[in-house]
């Protein structure tokens, strides 16, 4: 569904933030990317969203190709940025002011029981908790309908208990909704917890380095032995990805890995 | 007296202490003028002060009466604020529009900019001479001079904040991809709306400073003739009674301005604007 072929990505500075990218997501996939600061993460998610052009390659969503922001392509980034002037329920029917009102008024109340905020239509953006104000966020995105949904370090300036739950509403929107999911985090056991496939990138210039499957029935048990043994994957990878595309040989966690940022 | 407080209204909007908290503090303010009233009205009235220079309040209040009786206060009143509204009207008009431009267009900024902070720097006052060459006497300059004043405080604030709307924001208007219109009326109207609620409300205080400057300069109606009339023929309690009105036409004003835009601003997390202070 959406694909991203032989993307690279350099800027004025000359500084080249992406090399030779290709990636597929398929419809309803899920996919975390993970990788080092400055390895790209967020120039490619720029890119989809059309909020940045690639300098050379093509990104296509059902055949046709992206280049600027499309209705079918939705980001959530990782402050909610909420516009401060409009209530709840304005910032969640944000992106719909062009459907008749009642329409609008339908997705926007729906939209707010899903997320678990229903009575808070009214609010000020400013009388949230961070981790309301980021459901908010997700709910402006998603009442677009959009085919594909990426997330830019989402839930990283919330607590563990908060990123949890959170993780459980996107999970349960993505359920029902059936939208493909690009997620970027810096935390292991958030992509593991969500991802079908986790995409370890490596810096300078920014490159796939490998690509792990999680192959973990859900609800997954984050105590599980099966899920630890993907996220020492993960960590190895990373570990990997950090010493300049030299293959380590796998021997459990090494002492950098927890340090990998 | 507290002439010169009272005289400019507020143009900014101070955040204070909260409400209750100063609220019987705020009668403390009270305590000296109404003892200089007194005082006042004592000292005249037992012959210690010279009634023709200090005006005790019973004879200003009785001076205002008469002017409010007879109609005078209203066509004075009328004319003043006619000039302020339409300089007010034209300054702020040429402000937000030169100050969006500038702000939104860095080709327009470079070609404006050093030119209208240049003028910046040349007192108001000092343009009128030219003004009355250009325009003669009457109405055009003095709302001319006006408008020159009203402009500077809302041009400079409108600029500010459109050089200062938060990229991240804009980018979430071209995710949900609004035209240039849209973005214009979705996003920055309503995140410039505090600073132009601020710098109007300085540009009315300076309408309101320079309207009395104009009408010094000759007129035969308004409330600043009132101001030379009372001193030509010797009325200190005249000249009050003016500067009283003054003082509030502009609190008025300032007020229906804070009150018609404050609905607009609920959504401020701070007491400046939304919180009468
Ligand atoms: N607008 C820009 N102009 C020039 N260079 C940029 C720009 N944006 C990003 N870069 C550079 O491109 C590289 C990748 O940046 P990017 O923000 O995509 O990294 P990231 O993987 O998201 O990092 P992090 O995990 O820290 O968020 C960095 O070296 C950065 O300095
Ligand atoms: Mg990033």
């Amino acid at each position: 569904m959406l694909k991203l072929d032989s993307v690279s990505r350099t800027f004025p500075g000359g500084q080249e933030a992406l090399r030779n990218i290709a990636l597929e997501l398929a419809q309803g996939e899920i996919v975390a990317m993970v990788g080092g600061s400055g390895c790209g993460k967020t120039t490619l998610l720029r890119l989809v969203a059309g909020l940045d052009a690639p300098s050379t390659g093509l990104i296509e969503l059902d055949g046709a190709e992206l280049h600027e922001p499309s209705a079918d392509v939705g980001i959530i980034f990782q402050e909610p940025r909420l516009l401060p002037w409009l209530s709840v329920a304005d910032n969640i029917g944000f992106g719909i002011a062009h459907l008749p009102r009642a329409e609008r008024e339908a997705r926007v109340s729906r939209a707010l029981l899903r997320i678990g905020l229903a009575g808070f239509e009214k609010r000020w953006p400013r009388e949230l908790s961070g981790g309301q104000a980021q459901r908010v966020a997700i709910a402006r995105a998603l009442v677009t309908q959009p085919k594909v949904l990426l997330l830019d370090e989402p839930f990283s300036a919330l607590d563990a208990f908060t990123r949890a739950s959170l993780h459980e509403h996107l999970l349960a929107l993505w359920e029902t909704d059936r939208v493909s999911l690009l997620i970027v985090t810096h935390d292991v056991d958030e992509a593991v917890t969500l991802a079908d496939r986790i995409v370890v990138m490596q810096p300078k210039p920014g490159r796939i380095f490998t690509e792990i499957r999680v192959d973990l029935p859900r609800p997954r048990d984050r105590r599980s032995d099966a899920f630890h043994e993907v996220s020492r994957r993960v960590l190895d990878a990373l570990d990997g990805s950090l010493s300049e595309g030299q293959s380590k040989p796998a021997s459990g966690v090494s002492e950098t890995a927890a340090f990998w940022w | 007296m507290s002439d010169t407080t009272l005289v400019h209204p507020r143009t900014e909007a101070a955040p204070g202490p909260t409400r209750r908290a100063v609220a019987w503090k705020g009668w403390l303010g009270l305590i000296l003028p109404v003892m200089l009233a007194i005082l006042l009205e004592i000292g005249v009235s037992a012959g210690w002060l010279e009634g023709r220079f200090t005006p005790p309040p019973s004879k200003i209040a009785a001076t205002l009466h008469e002017l409010v009786e007879s109609g005078e206060w209203f066509r004075h009143g009328l004319a003043t604020g006619w000039r302020v509204a339409l300089g007010f009207l034209f300054g702020a008009g040429a402000g937000i529009l030169l100050g969006t431009l500038s702000g939104a267009l860095p080709l327009i900024r470079r070609l404006i900019d050093p030119t209208i902070q240049a003028l910046r720097a040349v007192p108001s006052i000092a343009w009128v001479p030219l003004f009355i060459l250009w325009f003669g006497i009457f109405e055009t300059s003095k709302i001319t001079l006006i408008a020159v004043g009203v402009f500077f405080p809302v041009y400079l604030g409108v600029l500010g904040a459109v050089l200062s709307i938060d990229r991240k924001v804009i980018e979430v208007g071209r995710v949900f991809r609004l035209s240039k219109l849209e973005t214009g009326r979705r996003i920055l109207l309503p995140a410039t709306l505090p600073a132009l609620v601020t710098s109007l409300r300085a540009g009315l205080g300076l309408g309101w400073m320079f309207v009395v400057a104009a009408e010094i300069m000759g007129a035969s109606e308004g409330l600043g003739f009132l101001l030379v009339d009372g001193q030509q023929v010797g009325r200190s309690d005249l000249i009050v009674a003016a500067i009283l009105s003054f003082a509030l036409l502009g609190f008025l004003t300032d007020a229906l301005l804070a009150a018609a835009t404050r609905p607009y601003l609920r959504w401020r997390d701070d007491l400046s604007t939304t919180e009468k202070n």
